[in-house]
């Protein structure tokens, strides 16, 4: 299969690869996906807690080209945002934006899936409640 | 030594091989010049086209140790597993229905079962494999009954290259009074085979896998001791005496004759220097922490390696060795997460199974070319394990397998 340029950009030259301190109270990990299923996500998101801003994001992911790709840009497009305009990343923009082809639809999926994994484990840390459904308005 | 590497260095040789240049040469006077039907009785077009068949069934026949009679051209090995597996069903109805086959077969030959059995017109056994990819004789001996007509086992396994004990095999289904028949498209011109000392009754192969041109493969139908017959399954002209219908694949028959001659003349040097460059290979992959090889170590074929990179996902790392052409047997698209059943055939876990990688060396690898291979792929499983979320909780000491995973 050929993978799109961005694609290939964001595997060669993943943006945020690395690990922040999953114990600080500032940081939410989101692990998603599973080894047997060959694609393991892991995204971290560091909230400066006066302006509520995602002052640093992480990835390290275990899977295709194309999950690669998808954490890689997810963690640039999370820098900077407030948790709220965070949770409006949708998983058609990713595929929009690398090109995907349906078949790696569910690496975007995940991608989502992991944003969302990060942000809750944050509120729980910090004592708010989950968001079960994300509002995708 | 050759200085010159073509990229992507093609190390996918178990999907196809290229063409011999020799080959080709033996081969393009029959599109032009001699273009006659092999069936044209009347005039020298088609008398110079029978000719060059006859001449390549010779070739083709030598090289398995049969008569050039016993050699039915078809349109490669996938068609001769159907005619094997359905013509001798449907011939021998009377005896019994049952086939004995493992589950590490290629397709073309679990679908061809899978086939009979919705219509009802064969039971099908699937031996399982051990841990190294071959079947347990006892099994064998237990599964084969009075109405067991065929045990067909494959010669060598496509992913992993393992070669099955072909000889008992067929001494345990000739005791039994049933048909042996070989899937051998991996094995012929790789290994040296002989269809009376192994005592092989059907044999299925094809020219793409052995430097010929793709299109034209053969099954070997034994004719004496016993006679052997399977039910055409085109019907037509009534060609290769009336069990493959259809005009000769002339230039096709010709290369795939000049390609057998090649390979029983090289054979055993090429094994030699494949083996070498083969293990040199291996042994400088197994050297990078959590790596393991899959199959048999020894009973196999000399050009075939299937090696899974622990925490580090197969089409991830094939992108990541783009001057590599293998192939993984991970398969992660949405219409399939399963990765290869064979590698689960043999127990290995599906994480292992989605981080392996198969090399298969030809006749034109280079030693340069393993030297590049060895240093391009040790970067690319260093490079992806340091983003891998895996290979650190590895490194951190944490048990996957007590992960609660959330799948998708």
């Amino acid at each position: 299969m050929a993978y799109s340029e961005k694609v290939i950009d964001h595997y060669k030259n993943p943006r945020n690869v690395g690990t922040l301190d999953k114990n600080s109270k500032n940081v939410g990990t989101g692990l998603v996906g599973a080894p047997e299923c060959g694609d393991v996500m892991r995204l971290q998101i560091e909230v400066d807690q006066e302006t509520g801003i995602i002052k640093e994001a992480k990835f390290k992911t275990f899977g295709c080209g194309s999950a690669i790709a998808s954490s890689s840009l997810a963690t640039e497009w999370l820098k900077g945002k407030t948790i709220e305009q965070a949770l409006e990343i949708d998983n058609m923009d990713i595929v929009e934006e690398l090109s995907l082809p349906p078949v790696k639809i569910h690496c975007s999926v995940l991608a989502e899936d992991a944003i969302l994994a990060a942000i809750n484990d944050y509120r729980i840390k910090n004592g708010l409640e989950p968001i079960q459904e994300k509002n995708k308005q | 030594m050759n200085t010159n590497m073509r990229f992507p260095i093609y190390l996918d040789h178990n999907a196809t091989t290229p063409m011999d240049p020799r080959v080709l040469e033996c081969m393009l006077p029959y599109f032009t010049e001699h273009f006659g039907n092999a069936a044209s009785r009347s005039h020298p077009y088609g008398w110079k086209a029978e000719e060059a068949v006859d001449y390549a069934r010779e070739q083709i026949a030598k090289l398995i140790g049969a008569d050039s009679k016993e050699i039915i051209f078809t349109s490669g090995a996938t068609e001769s597993d159907n005619l094997g597996i359905k013509g001798v069903i449907e011939m021998y109805t009377k005896k019994g229905n049952h086939i004995v086959t493992a589950v590490t077969e290629h397709k073309a030959v679990l679908d061809t079962c899978r086939n009979l059995e919705k219509k009802g017109l064969a039971k099908v056994t699937y031996l399982p494999v051990g841990t190294d990819g071959l079947i347990d004789l006892n099994q064998l001996e237990n599964a084969v009954t009075d109405q067991t007509v065929l045990v067909c086992i494959m010669y060598a396994n496509n992913e992993i290259g393992v070669i099955q004990p072909i000889q008992e095999i067929a001494k345990i289904t000739h005791r039994k009074g049933a048909l042996f028949m070989t899937d051998a498209t991996q094995a012929v011109g790789k290994v040296p085979i002989h269809v009376d000392e192994m005592g092989i009754d059907l044999l299925a192969f094809t020219a793409h896998k052995m430097y010929g041109p793709k299109g034209v493969g053969a099954l070997y139908v034994r004719r004496k001791n016993p006679r052997v017959k399977v039910t055409a399954q085109i019907d037509g002209g009534g060609h290769e005496r009336g069990m493959r219908s259809g005009t000769l694949n002339v230039p096709g028959i010709v290369g795939f004759g000049a390609a057998a001659e090649i390979c029983q003349k090289e054979m055993n040097e090429e094994a030699k220097r494949l083996k070498y460059l083969r293990d040199k290979l291996e042994n400088a992959l197994l050297q990078i922490e959590e790596t393991y090889l899959n199959g048999h170590k020894t009973q196999r074929l000399p050009h075939v390696s299937n090696i899974s990179f622990k925490y580090v996902e197969g089409e991830g790392l094939i992108m990541g060795i783009k001057d590599l052409a293998v192939s993984s047997g991970s398969a992660c698209t949405s219409a399939s997460l399963e990765p290869s059943y064979v590698l689960k055939s043999l127990g290995v876990d599906d994480e292992l199974a989605h981080s392996s990688i198969r090399f298969g060396l030809g006749r034109f690898t280079t030693e340069q070319e393993i030297d590049y291979a060895i240093e391009h792929v040790k970067k690319a499983v260093h490079q992806l394990r340091e983003m891998s979320p895996l290979w650190e909780m590895f490194k951190e000491g944490i048990d996957l397998k007590s992960v609660e995973w959330v799948e998708h």
